[in-house]
């Protein structure tokens, strides 16, 4: 707050504005002195509502998310979410680039699930292309096996911090630690942490790289006993059961109603997951189950996820099984195999950064006409998509994310369109809110686990 | 469907479907598209100067439209309401005349036999070559019991781009609304509160139109002048 603890304008008001009421600047570590100024100038007895703008800078928003509270003392009358702030016209800039490029794109939407929105994209574009059944196994093998490496650091990014913003530092370091590791194994086989573009039209990038199967192993041993460490720590801490247990509450009919799907529309108790209800890349052929609660509160959502994590890495060990059962490259390729689609698929790294493999080039500039036409068409003008449209969902970590994928037959999308899970569930804040306390705001939103990426696109 | 024993007139039948026949009524359509590779300002050496890609007609699948969706279409109704269903790579979408919209999402969400509770929300797309349809509203609907999807489509000209809100039916479709407002200018009728919401409250214009100019300068690279990305080459 302000010195000299008096209530003033803020920066900005104009006499008008600050006529309608008392203007305080908070700025952080002074709630209370706010309090002291408002009861001493009798805001609360007279039943003044406080208009309090939270955001979006603020560390307890999960990113830059501005919320618009109206407080009756501490309880919220109003909240109003008001976002934008991290809007970088990803659809629109996806439509200036050939179909292949467009993954660099959409994977930067919701950053914490980079790999869900790469293949919800790709699979709307494949369904466009009419090659959805001829992508090869090792890839979709490849696919589920990222996806759910990708949902445990989701689901790590949404439980640590929720632990954070409680006060709990600890939670946030002990999840963090194991997202880390997850990061690790998706830098080793993709080169990066995030961003990664690595599904694509038609397969994957590349193959994992040699040991990729040892350092998943190694990573699934260590990720159970984090596992267990992390539900000692957390499941029954009191304080963080407290914060969390009956706090959020949003049933059935407000999530069907609100558009709400993923672990909240499970804690409802409703065991609905399309992996299992309409499944894509394989998920029929796995083995896993669909985890519910009934307590339709921020906890129950909290232990979906830790249970999602454990059927996470129950996939992953069959799709090692299944890789390590697999041929090697050759034999058994990555990227669809039709010469008008498939994009050179196995990189190696060069003189001058990652391109296409020794082998490669050598195909193409020592054997094949074919092949340097085809290589040069697909690298400059990439594919063409016949004309209509897609939708593809999948089950991402926060819910259903659909890839709306429009092509006038062109190489270029024409529309493309995110249904981003975090963007329909912030609008279920102000149901689950208002009446509450205001400090039991700052649970709800993270057990929404809203990514402002995916929600502004 | 139109298997030989069927068809009591075949030999009108087929002559009718003859592609010469088939290609001669296209020939009417407007011109959409000429050449093949999209030059324009300097001669075409490739010998695909003169080809002419004549307007599409309008999609409108025959029945049966196979899977589930003649189940959904009959439980569906309102041939008044529906302008024509396409059935296309396995998805079905239904257009249905704007001013009928609530009406049909309504029957979408309480009939027993449809059910679809969950609305995934609205897309726009912006055709601007489609004379008094440039602007579609886009939404795709999910049936958790019957675990089943379907997609409704409405199409309004860019001078009265005027749709009906859905919020009252679906109460999600609020910040897609919102969204498809500030991104196309689809204005949505019995909205709460329709204002932009991605873009800043003052903006001008509406940024995923195909007609919004995108601006930018050639940007160096390697030597190399970029130009800004609609001055780029692109192929048709």
């Amino acid at each position: 707050m302000s010195a000299g603890h008096t209530p003033h304008a803020a920066a900005g008001a104009t006499d008008a504005e600050a006529a309608e009421g008392r203007v305080y600047t908070i700025s952080g570590e002074d709630w209370d002195e706010m309090v002291a100024a408002a009861n001493e100038a009798g805001d609360f007895e007279s039943g003044e509502r406080i208009v309090i703008n939270m955001g979006p800078q603020h560390p307890s928003t999960h990113g830059v998310l501005r919320l618009v509270l109206t407080l009756e003392g501490e309880t919220v009358a109003e909240v109003r979410p008001a976002i934008g702030y991290l809007h970088t016209g990803i659809e629109k800039n996806m439509e200036y680039r050939t179909w292949t490029q467009g993954v660099t794109f959409c994977t930067r939407a919701d950053y914490l699930m980079p790999i869900f929105n790469e293949t919800a994209y790709c699979l709307a574009v494949e369904r466009l292309l009419g090659i959805e059944d001829r992508i090869p196994e090792r890839a979709q093998i490849i696919r589920v096996l990222m996806m759910e490496l990708n949902r445990i650091s989701s689901h790590l990014g949404g439980i640590a911090p929720m632990g954070l913003e409680l006060g709990a530092t600890t939670i946030y370091t002990q999840g963090a630690r194991l997202r880390e590791r997850t990061l690790d194994v998706l830098e080793l086989i993709t080169g990066l942490r995030m961003n990664h573009a690595f599904i694509r039209p038609g397969g994957v990038r590349e193959d994992l790289p040699p040991g990729g199967l040892e350092a998943i192993g190694a990573f699934d041993d260590s990720a159970q006993r984090l596992m267990h460490e992390l539900h000692t720590l957390i499941d029954a801490n009191p304080i963080f059961v407290a914060r969390n247990k009956g706090v959020a509450y949003l049933d059935l009919e407000g999530c069907m109603a609100l558009g709400v799907t993923g672990p909240m529309l499970r804690a409802t108790g409703l065991p609905w997951d399309l992996r299992k209800s309409q499944p894509y890349c394989g998920y029929e052929t796995y083995d896993f189950d669909v985890q519910t609660t009934r307590t339709c509160d921020a906890y129950g959502r909290y232990l979906i996820r830790m249970d999602e994590i454990d059927e996470s890495l129950k996939i992953i060990r069959q799709c090692c099984d299944r890789l390590a059962a697999r041929g090697s490259l050759a034999s058994d390729p990555v990227m669809i195999s039709d010469a008008k689609i498939g994009w050179p698929a196995q990189l190696s790294l060069g003189p001058d950064g990652l391109g296409p493999s020794p082998q490669h080039i050598a195909h193409i500039m020592g054997q094949s006409m074919e092949a340097l036409i085809h290589h040069f068409k697909l690298l400059t003008e990439g594919f063409r998509v016949p004309a209509g449209q897609a939708y593809a969902a999948i089950e991402s970590p926060r819910g259903e994310l659909g890839a709306h994928v429009v092509s006038d037959g062109g190489t270029r999308p024409y529309r493309v369109h995110l249904r981003d899970p975090s963007f329909t569930h912030l609008q279920s804040v102000a149901a689950m809110c208002e009446g509450g306390f205001v400090a039991d705001l700052i649970p709800a939103i993270a057990s929404i686990d809203p990514v402002m990426g995916g929600v502004d696109r | 469907m139109s298997g030989p024993d069927q068809a009591p007139d075949a030999a009108a039948e087929a002559d009718g479907n003859l592609p010469a026949r088939l290609g001669e009524a296209r020939l009417n359509a407007p011109v959409v598209r000429r050449g093949m590779f999209g030059v324009q300002d300097t001669p075409d050496t490739s010998g695909y100067g003169l080809l002419r890609v004549h307007e599409a007609p309008p999609l409108d699948s025959p029945r049966p439209y196979g899977s589930y969706f003649d189940e959904v279409a009959d439980a569906l109704g309102f041939s008044d309401a529906i302008e024509r269903v396409v059935v296309d790579r396995g998805e079905i979408t239904f257009h249905v005349r704007r001013e009928r919209l609530p009406e049909v999402a309504a029957k979408l969400r309480d009939d027993p036999a449809l059910r679809f509770e969950l609305c995934s929300g609205v897309s726009g797309v912006h055709y601007p070559e489609e004379g008094g349809r440039e602007l579609h509203a886009v939404y795709h609907m999910l049936s958790i019991t019957h675990n089943r999807r379907v997609r409704l489509e409405v199409s309004v000209p860019d001078a009265d781009p005027h749709v009906p809100s859905l919020v009252g039916v679906y109460p999600t479709c609020n910040w897609h609304e919102r969204e498809t407002w500030d991104f196309f200018g689809i204005v949505f009728d019995g909205h709460p509160g329709l204002t932009r919401i991605q873009m800043p409250d003052d903006w001008r214009g509406h940024p995923q139109r195909k007609d919004y100019p995108l601006g930018g300068i050639p940007v160096e690279y390697r030597g190399a002048k970029i130009p800004p990305p609609e001055e780029r080459r692109h192929y048709q």
